[in-house]
């Protein structure tokens, strides 16, 4: 098969979705949830008076098992439907644009079965915005970003776990999100591929892309959070400014959950 | 055992001197087979890949459904297809038994429910794989599914491979609704059923081992092209 057209075979195909005429342009944030709940069997799993995630550093969701982190995630994400509630993008509900001015990266990371570079392409014909020399400029881009340029024809089952969320993360940021949502990602690494990970968190955040992150590790939170949201038994209890969590947390749960108390 | 032995030996020299009447018996086998897995492969894989994906009422019962008639006994797929193409038959006008044609419908309607089996499985498996990260990336479920496709191509293809496993060693239906008619409709399997009751062990045997070799040649051919086309994804 001649390469332009087995290029063509790999890339998703996706038609214009309703809202997604004219240009893409115009943040999705501020992200406002009201009323959001999630239930599971009568259980409410979620149940969110109201949440507003600004523009700024990163916002880590933190919370004992069983709190309802990675679900208000895909609920903000619109991978699961709320039972009750919204949620709004800069005023808007979920449609084409805002679902492409925003991406997800997973515990355990998702790479195709394809090559290193495919995965990123794919992503980034996806995205709708990238053709021809910019989509491989791109490309290179994202590569070196994510520290994977001499993987790039390797298969991505045969990266590492690091190397594998590094692809993840940098395939998630391919068309430049507005909006990053990150659901543990370095819970299973070792200490260097977390630092790397760290790494390139802190320069999407820099380059002005919001971080939503789900993390148990205090240590990274406290590393990168600019805000925190604190979750227990379904609700946010808290929603503060990093530095104001970590030196006095106003709920009783947070003060607990940072000084390693028991908490169910 | 001194009768196997010259049998044998009269078989590979059959083989080796391009018997004229064995080939043709071979490449009416492998146009009957190979285009009865290529259709029942348009037919099954669209309907596996929708069983795989697809929320619908009813998906349960369709799924049971193919997964038992992967199991369909040739001799009633032969009776079948036979009453159906019988001068008294609803598509007796067609005048199509006793002819390839007929035997190619068998073989489809044989095959394809292992194909589109097989395939609903694997895309099953790797949508529950995939859902989450595509549907992130703002790709639909319908366009989901030439990247399920794709990716579980080497899967995809045993899936055909079976297929053609099942067409290539099906006597039942064939025989049927063919008729093993010399020059006609004889193939490998009805051909060596025939030469055996008739005491002609050595084209019976000449034929068995074609088959047998046939059989490896698309393992292997299969095996190859997965690998390849593994090379060819991750360029």
């Amino acid at each position: 098969m001649p390469d332009a057209a087995l290029a063509h075979s790999l890339e998703p195909r996706i038609a214009p979705a309703e809202g997604s005429a004219g240009a893409d342009t115009g943040s999705v944030l501020p992200v406002s949830a009201a009323g959001l709940v999630f239930t599971v069997n009568g259980k409410r799993l979620v149940d969110i008076d109201r949440l507003t995630l600004r523009a700024g550093g990163p916002t880590i969701i933190m919370g004992p098992n069983g709190a309802g982190k990675s679900l208000l995630l895909r609920l903000l994400h619109g991978l699961i439907e709320a039972s009750e509630g919204t949620v709004l993008f800069n005023t808007q509900p979920m449609n084409a644009r805002v679902r492409r001015r925003q991406a997800m990266v997973f515990q355990r990371p998702v790479v195709l079965r394809r090559s290193v570079q495919a995965n990123i392409d794919y992503a980034l014909a996806a995205a709708q915005g990238y053709r021809g020399p910019s989509r491989r400029g791109r490309l290179r881009e994202l590569l070196e970003m994510g520290g994977l340029a001499d993987m790039a024809r390797q298969r991505a089952r045969t990266l590492s776990g690091g190397e594998q969320q590094r692809l993840a993360l940098v395939r998630a940021v391919a068309a430049s999100p507005d909006l990053l949502f990150l659901d543990e990602p370095t819970s299973s690494l070792d200490p260097a591929s977390t630092h790397r990970i760290e790494a390139l968190i802190h320069r999407f955040a820099d380059e002005g892309t919001k971080i939503v992150m789900v993390t148990h590790d205090l240590g990274q939170a406290r590393r990168l959070a600019g805000e925190v949201v604190f979750m227990h038994r379904g609700k946010v209890t808290e929603q503060t400014p990093a530095n104001v969590f970590f030196d006095a947390p106003s709920s009783p749960a947070a003060r607990d959950f940072i000084t390693g108390g028991l908490l169910v | 055992m001194q009768d196997f032995a010259s049998s044998f030996f009269l078989a590979v020299s059959l083989i080796l001197s391009g018997d004229p009447e064995l080939w043709s018996i071979v490449l009416l086998s492998l146009k009957v087979s190979l285009t009865a897995v290529a259709i029942a492969a348009m037919i099954g894989m669209p309907i596996g890949a929708a069983l795989g994906v697809g929320r619908f009422a009813g998906r349960r019962a369709l799924i049971v459904l193919i997964n038992a008639l992967m199991g369909l006994p040739p001799v009633v797929v032969g009776l079948m297809v036979y009453l159906l193409l019988s001068n008294s038959g609803p598509l007796g006008v067609l005048q199509l038994l006793y002819t390839p044609t007929a035997m190619i419908i068998a073989q489809v309607i044989l095959v394809t429910p292992i194909v589109a089996a097989l395939t609903r499985q694997v895309v099953e498996d790797l949508d529950a794989e995939y859902a989450e990260q595509l549907r992130s990336m703002g790709v639909s479920r319908l366009a989901s599914v030439p990247t399920l496709l794709w990716d579980g191509r080497t899967s995809l293809m045993t899936a055909v491979l079976a297929g053609f496993g099942r067409a290539t060693a099906e006597v039942g239906a064939v025989i049927i609704v063919g008729g093993n008619i010399n020059h006609v409709t004889r193939v490998m399997t009805t051909a060596i059923a025939l030469e055996t009751s008739k005491g002609n062990l050595a084209l019976a045997l000449a034929l068995g081992a074609i088959l047998m070799l046939i059989a490896i040649s698309v393992n292997a051919a299969v095996g190859l092209l997965g690998v390849r086309s593994e090379r060819v994804a991750h360029a």
